[in-house]
């Protein structure tokens, strides 16, 4: 490198590119839809979604979703402005980069003591210093004006068409509609043999469950969250909205999508070994639809309260059993029942669920705290509980051959 | 300081009173800051490769989606003691190593001012990292709720959980000891003349650094004591049906957290801030503004430490006044890079091993300053707080930051601990290694974290499945890079070229009017500073 | 600032002591984990590390009391010792700082934010004190101005003493030091005592919620720096008897003067925060 010219030229030929690359505009943005349906859209962000537009033409080969290299298309207005803010101060940061990266790269390139630079001496320059103070305070004010009038929007749960109580389990939600008397877990439904390597992973790995929240599109949709056991987070990245379930207190957020379809995220706070397996699914439908869908759901509760006095066989019981504890006990206990040793109790040849059945009821009732071992009376109904409690005893070393039915479930609730 | 000069270098140099244990016992009773400084620069060493090791295994387990390796509850420990390890068992004490060296060293001081406190400071930490290392075989394994440890996660498990309090609080008795060592050293014991505006910059970091240590450690304490007692005692803090709350536990927490954060990258700007000039042959641009930078980024992390919470649901005015006050940040840091690349701009530029590393230090520091940016934005922070996005964010100011600063910085000063050159070759070669097995390591971690990938999680969804490889790629190479860094240390220790007193022609602080190796006793007679 | 003298500044030959120490600590931890985690052999273990600690405290003391006295920390190490111990003093302060913090979050913003949760905690209101909304315990909390009464009266009254002893000290009055000193240990074992009385006769535990969790901690934790600071007063006395202090020098004296100062400083804004408020 022998002047300027020739850096210059390099930075384009060798440096553009990465840039390009790193702008991420281009790629998986394609310009999310949801701008189209706003108004009063600010002019900046028109000009960089345009350039962005041009970024995926040029480099079509990156468009692949694998490679995602930025903020998922929003489906909120939330997430929508967010993924503003973030376009914007990313080009205030390649805006910088290029003030602080091109003189010194001028500086190795050119004053390098191989090529005989003479050093200067100067070590100090008030005005200069000075400059270079209040430029970025002022570029910090224009960062913080937009950002705080979202901040402001994100926090304004007011005046919301709908609520929805989030209750975070280790590991798993539950979902509550308040006003209305639906209620029900949603447990990740991705089978043990796919994460283990033993089937093939499909569409969804890690990112389905066996209930979705259902929630009408268009609508203002509140969700008051708390937890039973540790802290989670209720995160869907496409809607904007990140949450803290905290035990013992209510938090509140809110969210508005227009477009129906499914919407995918998962637990974003470390809350135990099933944290990576705790995904959260909404299906946004029409109104119309929604409503329909509530009807259903309390048919099926209706349903259920009409079953409460049966009995059952065993061989009904212990496949439901199964499923119980694969969705709720496997991760602790394990599949084969050993759990791990001093973390995890063994239930396989255990005293508890070889001992009394009374006990063995009572235990998942009412948990162990402060183990893991949760409370399982409010997430489990009779029926769930006297199942697992018959696959347990059944099942591994234990054959004590119990038959436990809902109703003596029903005998140990308090 | 640019123009500290010595006119008295007579009389160091006799090794009459020199009263060095032999064997074993030079070590374990040294009251030497110069063996001192060596044992905290080996054990951060060993930690580094102890911690770098179950950062292989996390990369490994990573590599491609579904369960290999390691079950999920092995790999919480991982993340969790790689996190513990890196920042209390590595960072910390290598820096507290260059402070036990070069202090006195560039003050023109015997010794530190309590050198029997700096012993114990420094074998408090095998003592705690045995502790720490020994829970991996206790019943139940390590602690693995993330080494922030909140509750009420840590009420779960068994015994490692009491272990690492204890560990951790034996680590902030040996934290405070040291930091009051050495700001009583540097308050006391500079060499006449030396006015503190006339200290090299690296000892002014670390005062401040020493100063946020013994403000924020004792902060630490009182999180973790009330954890013990939430867990043993019966006490509620952190439970809500007792009237605690779990989020206090982060707000106390936090509280020494951030400061902590800058107690791991301020001596790391101090090594950089000598190692520029020395190789630009030009004194350090704008001095006075680079020592109330500091100041101002040590005051202002007393400020910022809820924007690790913005997820928690705190009220509108909570998060509007934690994302102003982390926005200031980035003042005073920016003026720091700038005087950086001032310094450089028509300097007269060579690049040995130790300048590739602070030029680098420079470039990627400033990457991870400007995610720092976009992650003190509220909004945006919702969006990526505990994704890969921050991952990325701290390994930026941590690995490229603080470690590549002390490479930089063991590169520079090996030649004086030891009297022998490094091995020029192989030093750059490790950089080039380092640098670029880093960014492919973490880049596209900015890219998962974006694309909504979760952090601490042992398995992941398949739409992140190439990126992931990629950074598991990158990070074995990277792994593999630092045994090279070991091999040249341990050749550089046992021989090699002498180095001679002076072997940087730009460098101007005191360290190199001695000998090289220096004398027993660093300064007998101070130097007098004009 | 600096007070460069042509002595060098001492730097003391090898020592044992402190590797000493960190076997202690490390024993002691250990011991204490076991002990939390109901292993029989967690007391006996944790007995060693403290039987370890107070031989090494003994020891090291005693090498810096005898480096003292053969007056090698007459110049620059002074000044040392006085940064020291301030800067010791300042994290101790942070300390109850990070406890304080969290008496006044729980106060101002824990507590209330519980109240609002009616859904989770049906018919809790926001008061001080509270045992926390699935507690049922009532809370009767100590009467400021009974015993915490006496014992502020009591800690402010040795400060004087103190000072009182460290004029007789400063005018070569060897006979006042002692006296004063001897007052000042019997008002801190007083005050112990009064404490002690204290914690038998309530009706509430540290379990007992938010309220017991943050005034024991408090409470418990300035206890044990009075018991501390009651020591070092008596080590202090021991030392006076054995004339080891001199009018223009004795930086011991004055290093467990402040730090008996700081306790009690502690004490009252524990009073206000604590039993007042």
């Amino acid at each position: 490198m022998q002047n300027v010219d020739e850096f210059l030229l390099h930075m384009w030929q060798n440096v553009a590119p990465l840039v390009i690359l790193k702008s991420m505009g281009g790629i998986n943005l394609s310009i999310p839809k949801y701008r189209d349906q706003r108004a009063g859209h600010s002019c900046w962000a028109r000009t960089t979604s345009s350039l962005f537009a041009l970024f995926a033409r040029l480099v079509p080969a990156l468009a692949r979703a694998d490679f995602a290299l930025n903020l998922p298309t929003p489906a909120s207005g939330l997430a929508q402005d967010i993924y503003d803010l973030h376009t914007l101060i990313l080009w205030i940061c390649f805006a910088i980069v290029l003030v602080v990266y091109l003189p010194m790269a001028i500086a190795i390139l050119k004053h390098r003591k191989s090529a005989d630079h003479q050093p200067a001496k100067f070590h100090d320059n008030l005005t200069v210093e000075i400059i270079w103070t209040v430029i970025p305070i002022l570029i910090l004010l224009g960062m913080a004006w937009p950002a705080t009038k979202l901040v402001a929007s994100m926090k304004d749960t007011s005046k919301s068409d709908l609520t929805i109580k989030v209750t975070g389990y280790q590991w798993k939600w539950e979902y509550e509609y308040l006003g209305d008397d639906i209620r029900f877990m949603s447990n990740s439904s991705t089978p043990k043999e796919q994460i283990d390597g033993e089937q093939p992973k499909g569409e969804h790995y890690l990112l389905e469950v066996d209930r979705p929240l259902v929630v009408p599109a268009g609508q203002k949709v509140r969700l008051v969250l708390t937890s039973s056991d540790v802290i989670h987070a209720w995160w869907v990245p496409a809607f904007g909205v990140k949450q803290d379930a905290i035990p013992g207190f209510i938090r509140d957020t809110w969210f508005k999508v227009d477009q129906p379809g499914t919407y995918r995220g998962q637990c974003a706070e470390l809350c135990g070994v099933g944290h990576g397996f705790m995904p959260v699914v909404v299906e946004v439908v029409s109104p119309e639809k929604f409503a329909v869908w509530k009807q259903e759901q309390k048919a099926l509760v209706a349903a259920a309260a009409a079953n409460a006095g049966k009995t059952y066989q065993m061989a009904e019981l212990q496949s439901l059993g199964e499923k119980v504890y694969t969705a709720n006990c496997a991760a602790c206990h394990q599949a084969n029942g050993v759990g791990i040793p001093g973390a995890f109790p063994a239930l396989s040849g255990s005293k508890i669920a070889t001992g009394e059945v009374a006990g063995h009821i009572d235990i998942i009732l009412n948990g162990k705290p402060p183990t893991a071992m949760a409370a399982f009376g409010k997430q489990l109904s009779d029926l769930d509980i006297a199942a697992v409690v018959t696959y347990e005893r059944n099942k591994w070393d234990n054959k004590t051959g119990d038959l436990v039915q809902p109703a003596d479930v029903a005998a140990r609730r308090k | 300081m640019n123009t500290t000069t010595v006119n008295d270098t007579a009389g160091h140099h006799d090794h009459d009173h020199d009263h060095a244990p032999a064997g074993l016992m030079r070590w374990l009773t040294s009251t030497n800051h110069k063996d001192i400084g060596t044992l905290y620069l080996w054990f951060s060493l060993f930690m580094f490769f102890f911690a770098g090791a179950l950062a292989m295994l996390i990369r490994a387990e990573l590599f491609q989606p579904g369960l290999q390796y390691v079950q999920p509850a092995v790999f919480n420990q991982l993340t969790t003691m790689h996190g513990l390890i890196m920042i209390f068992g590595a960072i910390m004490p290598s820096l507290v190593g260059f402070a036990n060296w070069q202090v006195p060293l560039m003050i023109g001081a015997p010794d530190m001012a309590f050198p029997r406190l700096n012993n114990w400071s420094f074998w408090l930490l095998p003592a705690a990292g045995t502790l720490l290392i020994a829970t991996f075989f206790v019943p139940g394994g390590a602690i693995s709720g993330g080494w922030t440890m909140y509750p009420p996660l840590y009420m779960q498990g068994g015994i490692a959980y009491d272990i690492s309090i204890l560990a951790v609080h034996i680590l902030g008795v040996s934290s405070i000891m040291g930091a009051i060592n050495i700001i009583v050293t540097i308050l006391n014991m500079r060499a006449p003349g030396m006015t503190l505006m006339k200290m090299p910059l690296f000892v002014w970091t670390w005062l401040i650094t020493a100063f946020l240590l013994v403000a924020v450690m004792p902060v630490l304490a009182c999180a973790i004591t009330m954890l013990l007692t939430d867990r043993n005692f019966g006490t509620h803090f952190f439970d809500a049906a007792g009237g605690g709350d779990p989020v206090m536990f982060q707000h106390v927490f936090w509280f020494f957290g951030h400061p902590e954060v800058y107690i791991m990258i301020l001596p790391a700007f101090g090594i950089v801030s000598t190692i520029l000039p020395t190789f630009a042959r030009k004194p350090l641009f704008g001095y006075v503004s680079m020592v109330y930078a500091v100041a101002s980024i040590a005051f202002l992390s007393f400020i910022v430490w809820a924007h690790h919470m913005f997820t928690t649901g705190m009220p509108l005015g909570g998060q509007l006044f934690f994302m102003y006050t982390t926005m200031l940040i980035a003042i005073p840091t920016g003026i720091k890079v700038f005087n950086w690349v001032a310094t450089l701009w028509r300097g007269s530029i060579s690049f040995e091993t130790p300048m590739l590393f602070s030029l680098a230090f420079v470039i990627l520091f400033t990457i991870g300053g400007f995610s720092g940016l976009v992650l003190a934005l509220v909004p945006v922070d919702i969006q990526l707080q505990d994704t890969y996005y921050v991952v990325a964010h701290f390994h930026y100011v941590l690995f490229s930051g603080s470690a590549m600063a002390i490479m930089a910085g063991v590169y520079y000063w090996l030649p004086k601990w030891t009297g022998h050159m490094y091995d020029e070759k192989l030093g750059k070669l490790h950089f080039w290694l380092t640098a670029i097995a880093f960014n492919i390591t973490f880049f596209p971690m900015h890219f998962l974290g974006l694309a909504g990938m979760p952090r601490r999680i042992p398995d992941y969804a398949l739409q992140f499945a190439d990126f992931n490889a990629i950074a598991s790629v990158g990070g074995l190479l990277l792994g593999a890079s630092q045994l090279l860094f070991l091999y040249i240390v341990v050749k550089c220790a046992r021989g090699g070229a002498p180095a001679g007193d002076q072997p940087w022609e730009g460098a101007d602080t005191l360290e190199w009017t001695l000998s090289s190796p220096p004398p027993y006793h660093s300064f007998v007679t101070p130097p007098l500073v004009k | 600032m600096q007070t460069h003298t042509n002595n060098a500044y001492y730097v003391p030959p090898p020592s044992i002591w402190p590797l000493v120490g960190s076997i202690a600590l490390l024993t002691l931890a250990t011991g204490f984990a076991l002990l939390l985690n109901k292993t029989a052999a967690g007391p006996y273990v944790m007995a060693l590390g403290a039987g370890i600690l107070l031989f090494m405290l003994f020891g090291w003391f005693g090498n810096v009391i005898s480096e003292s006295l053969a007056g090698k920390y007459a110049g620059q190490e002074d000044a040392s010792f006085r940064w020291g111990m301030m800067w010791f003093i300042f994290s101790e302060v942070m300390f109850f700082a990070g406890f304080f913090g969290a008496l006044f979050y729980v106060r101002n913003i824990g507590v209330p934010m519980l109240a609002d949760a009616q859904s989770l905690w049906p018919g809790f209101a926001a008061a001080w004190p509270t045992a926390g909304p699935g507690l049922k315990t009532e809370i009767m909390p100590v009467h400021a101005w009974g015993i915490p009464a006496l014992n502020t009266l009591i800690l402010l009254t040795s400060g004087v003493t103190l000072t009182w002893a460290h004029w007789g000290l400063q005018k070569g009055k060897q006979s006042q030091l002692k006296l004063g000193l001897a007052m000042t240990i019997a008002l801190g074992i007083l005050f112990i005592g009064l404490q002690w009385y204290e914690y038998v006769v309530l009706d509430f535990t540290l379990r007992d919620g938010i309220f017991g969790a943050t005034f024991f901690m408090l409470t418990g934790f300035h206890g044990f720096h009075v018991i501390l600071g009651t020591v070092m007063l008596i080590v202090i006395l021991f030392r006076s008897l054995a004339g080891h202090f001199k009018p223009e020098r004795h930086f011991a004296f004055e290093a467990v003067a402040w730090y008996w100062h700081f306790v009690d400083v502690v004490w009252l804004l524990l009073f206000v925060f604590v039993y007042i408020l």
